[in-house]
């Protein structure tokens, strides 16, 4: 039986401006930050109040993971917003919509009251979309 | 922002309670009293401290003390000495910063250093030991199992 997920990975175009995205802006906090050899670095973060789901930020280089033109194509998605990992939550949406707003942050999509949940979307450094929800408050 | 403005017409509210955060966030290391954030969010005490609680779970205070400890959580791993985290955090006694950071964080600063210190040595030494197995394959890190050359401790 599964239990649950620790790590999760996002590809991100440059790892030195993810980090300032995830940690400065969304408040994430380092996880681990290890050098992996020449232009190679293992770097997760985790949600402020989730330290065991570890966010792998992944860079797109020409390597074992990518030949050349594959790290190209895959660049070229990611930069286009090709891709959305997932959904954050937190306690109270508007007031974190202003704070990330104020601090630089893109969104797709301002707060909306839909059907199924109160959500915004925001967009990384990369142009990786996230939704953003706020958690039940009753 | 009109747009929203108009969905939300409190947002005002919340744009002066995240500014206040922020304004913590960047000023953790100042003598911030509540007088001070109340007045920058141009709000009474009590209604800022009540609103301030809702929207973030913790008062005012709690969160300054929460951000301090985790910026000295961060110096602290920086290999700066125990006394210079405890000012450039904010704190006036080094009594007081220890106890309230053994309150949070469990471990005095100074075995949090030590717990801290060792743990990037070992990161540094022996990488594969903090990275599943999937995604060092994946890039091919453990063919080059000798990380020492290239690490910085």
């Amino acid at each position: 039986m599964i239990t649950n997920m620790n790590h999760v990975s996002i590809f991100v175009l440059d790892q030195d401006s993810a980090y300032d995205f995830y940690v400065n802006k969304l408040g994430f906090k380092v996880h681990t930050d290890a050098p992996m050899g020449p232009g190679m670095r293992w770097l997760t973060v985790c949600p402020p109040e989730q330290p065991d789901l570890e966010i792998s930020l992944m860079a797109i280089n020409e390597g074992m993971m990518f030949d050349k033109e594959s790290a190209s194509q895959m660049r070229a998605l990611v930069s286009k917003g090709t891709f959305g990992f997932g959904v954050f939550q937190c306690h109270d949406l508007l007031a974190t919509y202003v704070e990330l707003k104020a601090k630089g942050v893109i969104f797709k999509k301002e707060p909306t009251k839909e059907f199924y949940a109160f959500e915004a979307l925001f967009v990384d450094d990369s142009g990786n979309w996230f939704s953003l929800g706020e958690k039940d408050k009753s | 922002m009109n747009e929203i403005q108009s969905q939300f017409p409190k947002i005002y509210l919340y744009r002066r309670i995240a500014m206040a955060k922020i304004y913590i966030d960047s000023r953790y290391w100042d003598h911030i009293n509540l007088d001070t954030i109340s007045e920058e969010a141009s709000f009474s005490k009590y209604h800022f401290i009540r609103l301030f609680k809702q929207t973030y779970g913790k008062s005012p205070h709690q969160y300054l003390i929460s951000v301090r400890i985790d910026r000295a959580k961060l110096f602290l791993q920086s290999n700066k000495a125990i006394s210079e985290v405890c000012f450039l955090v904010g704190f006036e006694s080094i009594s007081s910063f220890t106890g309230l950071f053994k309150k949070v964080v469990g471990q005095t600063p100074s075995d949090y250093q030590k717990a801290q210190l060792t743990r990037r040595i070992e990161i540094n030494q022996q990488p594969l030991k903090f990275i599943p197995n999937c995604f060092a394959e994946q890039n091919g890190w453990k063919k080059n199992s000798n990380f020492q050359e290239v690490s910085i401790v």
